[in-house]
């Protein structure tokens, strides 16, 4: 398998506080990654280096690097539109915008002009609406608005957005941590499903999940990361004694 | 028992004191209600399709706002145009790009300027279009409107475009979104519903003003169709009827202020009707 995200020797600040410390961490393709650890350990912080999101925060600085595909994105010159392209996010809490489901999931596609056409438009939009396991319960009403949907079809929405500009990389932060777990489930089938075109990233709180979504998972504590092992491994045999400490819950 | 008495003491006071906010919501209203029934009652007699499209004439003969109507129209309507679309791109810089020097300035200035005095504006105007286009006109009269209505909608456009969460500005820009696309696309139509209530606001301050006209516009007893001249409006002719000597000019001037107040309110309808949530 190859590396489709290196990260060396990372280091994050926000302002002139330290929230990463020599992040080093690969992300292979078509794999699902998940990172746990406790409130504040800067898993959020590191998933948002990922796309380029904290740029948005005033005061914050990188140091060290991050490739996808072998090119640095904190390069001078980066095209940070065209990254957020193909490093796809969906957030913690949904976050439909003020229109129509149709225009929701079409937006992405029309800004970037993907589509050729009217009629290419409605296919991109059915289908990522199927991919993300929405279709069925909103195509009889794709003209209404996205805030009348339940918490959890708002999230699937919001992947079906994702989806629509044909991401390599999905970063997924706690996706599922506002949702009742029918809806949880449903995510995770989803997380497991689009594996097979995308490589996937998702930060979650909740141990069982990145157990059973993930390939590999990567362990953060106090803005370090401290072991990254394949998922099996991690929940059975970590190398460090702080993880094994985190996973049988003996702390956080 | 002590505590039972504590706590139909408790009840008491709460019935009291929620019968003393319920009043007091009451009073607030009552005194809209009265004026507006005042004003109905007073004006409704004078009122006929005659009034609304004469223009004024001698004492004893009749007349009627039509000019008056229509000058208040095209003032409002030439301040919307240049004061809308200013104040509520000034309220997006302050929003999003304003956290700094010179955006605390501009927001400093834009609340002095919303208190400062109208007539004030009339004068600022007067000493820069009237005197050097040596006479009084419409669009002397629609920029001052447009000065009064510029930080209003300034800062209603602020707060509302503040109101919109960050996780939406967030959702646009992880699908490759430019930070204008964003603005244009995702935060003003989220705010459109307060920006159009912070602009009716602003249209239905100015739509009152008289002082700003009295000497930007000054009057006019005709029909004018053109900004350069001299021009009616429907503030100004209250003014003068109601200080004028003889009681049916007074009665005009009820007529005239309900047919002002109806206005105001039928825009006001209109726009929410338009701007009601969709989605």
């Amino acid at each position: 398998m190859s590396n489709k995200i290196t990260v060396e020797n990372l280091d994050f600040f926000y302002g002139k506080n330290q929230a990463l410390y020599g992040i080093s961490l690969d992300v292979n393709e078509r794999e699902v990654m998940a990172f746990i650890g406790p409130s504040g350990c800067g898993k959020s912080t590191f998933l948002r280096t990922l796309n380029r999101m904290n740029d948005t925060i005033a005061g914050t600085s990188v140091r060290g690097s991050v490739s996808i595909d072998g090119q640095d994105i904190y390069a001078g010159g980066t095209d940070v539109v065209a990254l957020r392209r193909k490093v796809g996010m969906v957030f913690q809490k949904s976050n439909p915008f003020p229109k129509s489901i149709f225009e929701n999931v079409a937006y992405g596609v029309r800004i970037n002009k993907i589509h050729s056409g009217k009629a290419d438009l409605e296919q991109r939009v059915e289908k990522a609406l199927r991919d993300a396991a929405l279709w069925d319960e909103v195509k009889d009403r794709l003209s209404t608005s996205a805030f009348g949907l339940s918490g959890g079809q708002q999230q699937r929405l919001c992947i079906a957005r994702a989806l629509a500009v044909q991401p390599e990389v999905i970063l997924m932060d706690e996706p599922a941590s506002a949702l009742d777990p029918i809806a949880t489930q449903k995510i995770e089938e989803l997380v497991v499903e689009l594996k097979k075109d995308y490589t996937i990233v998702i930060v979650t709180h909740n141990m069982q999940q990145a157990a059973r979504v993930s390939d590999r998972t990567a362990f953060f504590m106090l803005g370090k990361l401290v072991e990254v092992n394949p998922t099996q491994k991690m929940f059975t045999n970590p190398d460090q004694k702080l993880t094994e400490d985190y996973i049988t819950g003996r702390f956080g | 028992m002590n505590t039972s008495a504590a706590h139909r003491n408790r009840r008491f006071l709460n019935s009291v004191m929620t019968m003393l906010t319920a009043v007091c919501a009451f009073l607030a209203i009552a005194v809209l209600i009265l004026i507006l029934g005042y004003i109905a009652v007073r004006g409704v007699s004078a009122i006929s399709i005659d009034f609304l499209i004469d223009t004024p004439k001698p004492v004893g003969e009749g007349g009627g706002i039509g000019n008056a109507i229509l000058g208040s129209a095209m003032m409002t309507i030439l301040a919307c145009v240049i004061g809308i679309p200013l104040g509520i791109a000034a309220g997006v810089y302050l929003s999003e790009y304003g956290d700094n020097w010179y955006g605390k300035t501009v927001r400093f200035l834009a609340d002095t300027l919303t208190g400062i005095p109208s007539i004030i504006v009339g004068i600022f105007i007067y000493t820069l279009v009237v005197l050097p286009m040596g006479r009084q006109s419409g669009l002397a009269g629609g920029l001052s409107l447009a000065i009064i209505m510029i930080p209003i909608v300034a800062r209603t456009t602020e707060e509302m475009v503040r109101l919109v969460p960050k996780a939406m500005r967030e959702g646009a820009l992880a699908l490759g979104a430019p930070q204008w696309r964003v603005t244009m696309d995702i935060v003003l139509p989220a705010a459109s519903t307060g920006i159009a209530t912070g602009a009716m606001l602003a249209v239905a301050r100015v739509s009152g003003e008289t002082a700003p006209l009295l000497f930007t516009a000054l009057n006019s007893r005709f029909y004018n169709y053109f900004y350069d001249q001299p021009m009616a409006s429907l503030t100004v002719q209250i003014f003068n009827y109601a200080t004028g000597p003889f009681d049916v000019e007074h009665q005009l001037a009820w007529a005239a202020t309900l047919v002002l107040v109806g206005l105001i309110l039928a825009i006001n309808i209109a726009v929410r009707y338009l701007t009601r949530r969709k989605h």
